[in-house]
């Protein structure tokens, strides 16, 4: 069972039809949504289009410095998009977003290459691109869900974050149940996705792979692995970025420095 | 004992006061007056090393803020929110959470003494049982209150401590306040208070801030 059925851009856009349902359903009900929705469908075909041939071309090259500059290249993005999604920021929160993914994303990517699944060359980007891909999606979620929760939950629960302080509380313990609070919640989606995973939902890549023609237990074993790297890395991203916040917005006099943070509006 | 001198406080180049002297004794008790504005509160966030002076020295028993390490510091100068913040559990779930940081550990939670001290307060022991979240804002003040006592501080730095609670317990609070600090040497009290009678009843002394310069008296 090798080999898989190739689709042409006709049938591709045969496809497009099928978002003609969702503005009829949009007219119908006057939603209003019909100007986004073509829009948003508009954007993802000419992003995903237009991967499609910069993959091709950093496949055919053969050479490292491409892949890592891609790879360099998508984990800036991820860094900056995890901050764009909270609420709250303060000066320095964008470097250490950047140095949160890229550390996590980079440790645990570059272990499963070298590693794990051994891939030779290292930098072969038909295993690089995609593995970085899939962790840094999630590890960016997790980085962006535990910042909002941290910097939220210390700006609510001020007076008692002072408080603590203000009874001779170090920094670590007044932070300390917000740091646990941010991790947990920044580790949910895991956690939920490993739970209902092959019940409710089956992963992207493993059914990728299965239409691409490899064996279903290959596939399964592939996403396991994935799913350890992904779990990791999110934890790893999470705990960095709320470390790097705890020394932001709680300087060495014990001191709570909401100062510092400054409200956006998304 | 708790002195400070030259302290000034800018805001957006704007000096919301400067030129500050305090002066606080063992036994006194001292009330900032000022209006509206004036940085009251700020002086005292001040004081507790929870806000930054931008001029000026604080220091107790002659050793200067720097030099102290903070947690220590504070749990000998202990600042009392104008915003009663209690932590989430029970009342005295708060009160011995308190001796769960390092700073306090060496002392141990004393459940007769909370009661004693509540008992000031027309409360009894059913009152511990109390959630925090289902507390008036008087109540809230009266358990921040028992729980800075508590900890034995030297310095009380008091932020309208009685300005959620009704006529009855602000009484209470001010006599309790006063018994504390008169039972054992090297105890002193601050005050701010919207309240002229009752910096009158508070206060031995009292130190006007009044739009950047502040005089004792």
């Amino acid at each position: 069972m090798n080999g898989y059925l190739q689709i042409g851009y006709t049938q591709t856009a045969l496809a497009g039809l099928l978002i003609v349902a969702n503005l009829v359903l949009s007219a119908a009900l006057r939603l209003g949504l019909g100007r986004r929705l073509v829009i948003a469908a508009l954007r993802m075909s000419v992003q995903l289009l237009l991967i499609g041939l910069v993959l091709k071309w950093v496949f055919a090259l053969e050479n490292p410095l491409p892949v890592l500059a891609m790879a360099a290249a998508m984990t800036a993005i991820a860094g900056v998009a995890a901050v764009n999604r909270t609420q709250r920021r303060f000066a320095g929160v964008y470097w250490g977003s950047l140095v949160s993914v890229s550390g996590a994303a980079f440790f645990v990517t570059g272990l499963a290459l070298l590693g794990i699944v051994r891939v030779d060359p290292w930098f072969d980007p038909q295993y690089l691109i995609p593995l970085l891909g899939m962790v840094l999606g999630n590890t960016l979620n997790g980085i962006s869900l535990a910042l909002d929760r941290f910097v939220e939950s210390l700006v609510q629960r001020r007076d008692a974050v002072e408080a603590t302080l203000a009874l001779g509380g170090t920094r670590w313990e007044a932070a300390h149940d917000h740091i646990r609070d941010a991790m947990r919640v920044g580790l949910i989606p895991m956690i939920n996705s490993m739970m209902v995973i092959g019940i409710v939902s089956l992963p992207g890549m493993m059914t990728g792979q299965i239409l691409a023609g490899a064996e279903p237990t290959d596939a399964v074993r592939y996403q396991i692995v994935i799913m350890f790297m992904i779990a990791s890395a999110a934890a790893l991203g999470a705990f960095g970025i709320v470390f790097f916040t705890y020394h932001r917005l709680f300087d060495d006099r014990h001191r709570l420095r909401l100062d510092r943070v400054r409200k956006v509006v998304a | 004992m708790l002195s400070a001198t030259g302290l000034g406080r800018c805001i957006n180049d704007a000096w919301i006061w400067r030129g500050v002297d305090v002066q606080l004794m063992a036994g006194q008790n001292l009330a900032i007056v000022g209006p509206t504005g004036a940085g009251k509160s700020l002086l005292l966030r001040c004081l507790a090393g929870l806000d930054s002076a931008d001029e000026g020295r604080i220091a107790i028993d002659d050793k200067p803020l720097d030099e102290w390490q903070m947690p220590v510091y504070r749990a000998r100068v202990v600042y009392l929110h104008q915003r009663p913040a209690l932590w989430e559990g029970t009342v005295e779930e708060n009160l011995r959470a308190v001796f769960h940081l390092a700073a306090h550990r060496s002392k141990g939670y004393d459940r007769s003494v909370a009661i004693r001290r509540l008992e000031a307060f027309d409360r009894d022991g059913s009152f511990l049982e109390k959630n925090a979240v289902d507390l008036s804002g008087g109540e809230a003040q009266i358990v921040a209150l028992t729980r800075a006592l508590s900890v034995e501080p030297s310095v009380l730095l008091l932020d309208e401590p009685s300005a959620s609670m009704d006529a009855t317990a602000t009484e209470q609070a001010e006599e309790l306040v006063a018994r504390w600090v008169a039972e054992a040497p090297g105890r002193a009290s601050m005050w701010t208070s919207h309240d002229a009678a009752q910096v009158e009843r508070v206060a031995d002394h009292t130190l006007t801030l009044d739009s950047s310069q502040a005089t004792i008296s």
